[in-house]
């Protein structure tokens, strides 16, 4: 009787992720700060799952940024979202894989209110027709891109060259998962394991090899909230939400933070930077910071890909001493050069990362 | 220091594991009926000195239970001893007494040491 009652409490955490045919939308953020994640998770699909994955040029920015600042009204960005589901619509698809985060609870956002108030749907298609003369069909599921990773977490597991494992003390390596509040805290039913379980991260972490750390301010938000960020007087909330979370999972010693929103990824990686300059504080072993990575940059160091490949040199953390940790051959030389032989610039870093510095065989010194 | 254009805030979280709470174990060795208090708020209601300036015992009470020892000195000295507070108090805490034992706890080593740890 308890184990029924069980499975009808874990049913409501469940989510329909598709198995293949995705349109896909990609993150304003991630192009600009993280450009290897999107890259990766496209030829992970392609090349090594043999899916289809399309995307069409005439996709734009979802508008969430401009939305949760105020600045974009509500029907517009159902007009725009309207829009991507009028070139899926077009192309044939009828499942759409969100790379980011704030689009994907501006999706869950826009269906559930066509959901309960049919009027405003109509009255988004009367609006699409009359600017773009384009009609949209709703997607039959929509799943952000760490779903579908979750989803084929054992595929990756199968193909893995390097475990999360330290390769040192042979021990699993410490875990921070962090995923943002816009994946299920606002609509619970559209994440894996909903808001108060989620397991889109764990599942991997754990898939791979790796201990995911439980600490007290697991569930914080990572301080972006887009108002906090968007003014520049108001940043101290943001970089203070971000210090929380950093003070309360120090003492576990993680090796890594594991994101998969956008936001959080960006925050929790240069806060480290900021509060390392104000406040002389670094949270990593060693006077080093906690490298923050993507759940498709870690997929693809587990599946063996070079790591400036998946552009961790785009990172204001280094990345060197979990490398190391798994064993993973790097270039120091090549980190800031690119395919065609260009030097893309050193990041300005401070002396806390010292360590880091020497690693990554680039200038020490404060900036 | 790298400048910003803004600062980090403080946490404003009562942190009950890493507060000190040596003051109140202090007073509470002295006046032993501090730990009856409910919080009503009696005190400060008919505090006199509340009615002129920002006094406010029942949130210097709180201050001292939590460990959060940084505004206790500046709001006691607003405190003019009247006693109308011990008389209204339902729960029969000597809060004029509790006055008395925080004013000797300032001048004690351990209230400097607290002052060294706020001012770090």
């Amino acid at each position: 009787m308890e184990n029924n009652n069980q499975k009808f409490i874990w049913r409501e955490y469940q989510k329909e992720i598709a198995d293949d045919h995705f349109f896909y939308v990609r993150s304003c953020i991630r192009q600009a700060f993280f450009p290897g994640s999107e890259t990766f998770f496209l030829s992970f699909m392609r090349n090594q799952l043999g899916k289809d994955v399309f995307e069409d040029a005439r996709h734009t920015t979802c508008t969430g940024i401009g939305f949760h600042g105020d600045v974009v009204p509500h029907e517009t960005i159902m007009t725009v979202v309207a829009r991507h589901f009028a070139l899926m619509t077009e192309a044939g698809y009828r499942h759409v894989a969100i790379s980011c985060v704030t689009s994907f609870g501006i999706y869950s956002e826009i269906l559930e209110t066509w959901k309960h108030f049919p009027e405003i749907e109509e009255k988004i298609h009367q609006k699409l027709i009359l600017a773009t003369g384009r009609d949209f069909n709703k997607p039959d599921t929509i799943a952000h891109t760490s779903d579908i990773i979750y989803k084929f977490r054992n595929e990756v597991a199968a193909k893995m060259k390097y475990p999360l494992i330290n390769l040192n003390t042979g021990e699993p390596l410490k875990v921070v998962e962090h995923i943002g509040c816009h994946y299920s805290k606002m609509f619970p039913q559209y994440g894996v394991g909903g808001a108060e379980f989620p397991q889109v991260l764990a599942g991997m972490i754990k898939a791979w090899g790796g201990e995911v750390v439980d600490y007290p301010e697991r569930r914080h938000c990572c301080g972006f909230g887009f108002r906090q960020y968007l003014v520049q007087a108001n940043r101290g909330y943001s970089a203070a939400n971000s210090k929380k979370k950093f003070d309360s999972m120090q003492s576990y010693e993680p090796d890594f933070i594991l994101c998969n929103c956008p936001g959080c990824t960006m925050f929790m990686d240069k806060w480290q930077y900021t509060i390392a300059e104000l406040e002389d504080t670094v949270y990593g072993k060693e006077g080093l910071g906690i490298p923050v990575l993507t759940y498709e940059e870690l997929a693809g160091l587990v599946l063996g890909y070079d790591p400036w490949d998946l552009g961790l040199q785009m990172h204001q953390i280094p990345v060197e001493t979990l490398l190391d940790k798994l064993g993973i051959n790097y270039d120091p030389e090549k980190k800031f050069i690119t395919q065609k032989g260009e030097n893309i610039g050193t990041p300005l870093i401070p002396q806390h990362y010292n360590i880091g510095l020497k690693t990554a065989g680039t200038h020490s010194g404060c900036c | 220091m790298a400048t910003f254009g803004f600062s980090i805030l403080k946490d404003r979280q009562i942190d009950y594991d890493n507060n000190d709470h040596r003051l109140f174990r202090f007073i509470e060795e002295q006046e032993p009926s501090i730990r009856l208090c409910i919080g009503c708020g009696g005190c400060t209601a008919g505090c006199t000195a509340a009615g002129f300036t920002g006094f406010n015992y029942r949130k210097l009470n709180y201050l001292l239970m939590r460990g959060e020892t940084e505004h206790l000195q500046k709001g006691i000295q607003q405190c003019m001893l009247c006693g109308k507070c011990k008389l209204v108090c339902p729960r029969g805490v000597n809060t004029r007494n509790m006055i008395f034992a925080l004013k000797r706890a300032f001048k004690t080593p351990l209230w400097e040491e607290l002052q060294k740890k706020i001012n770090v």
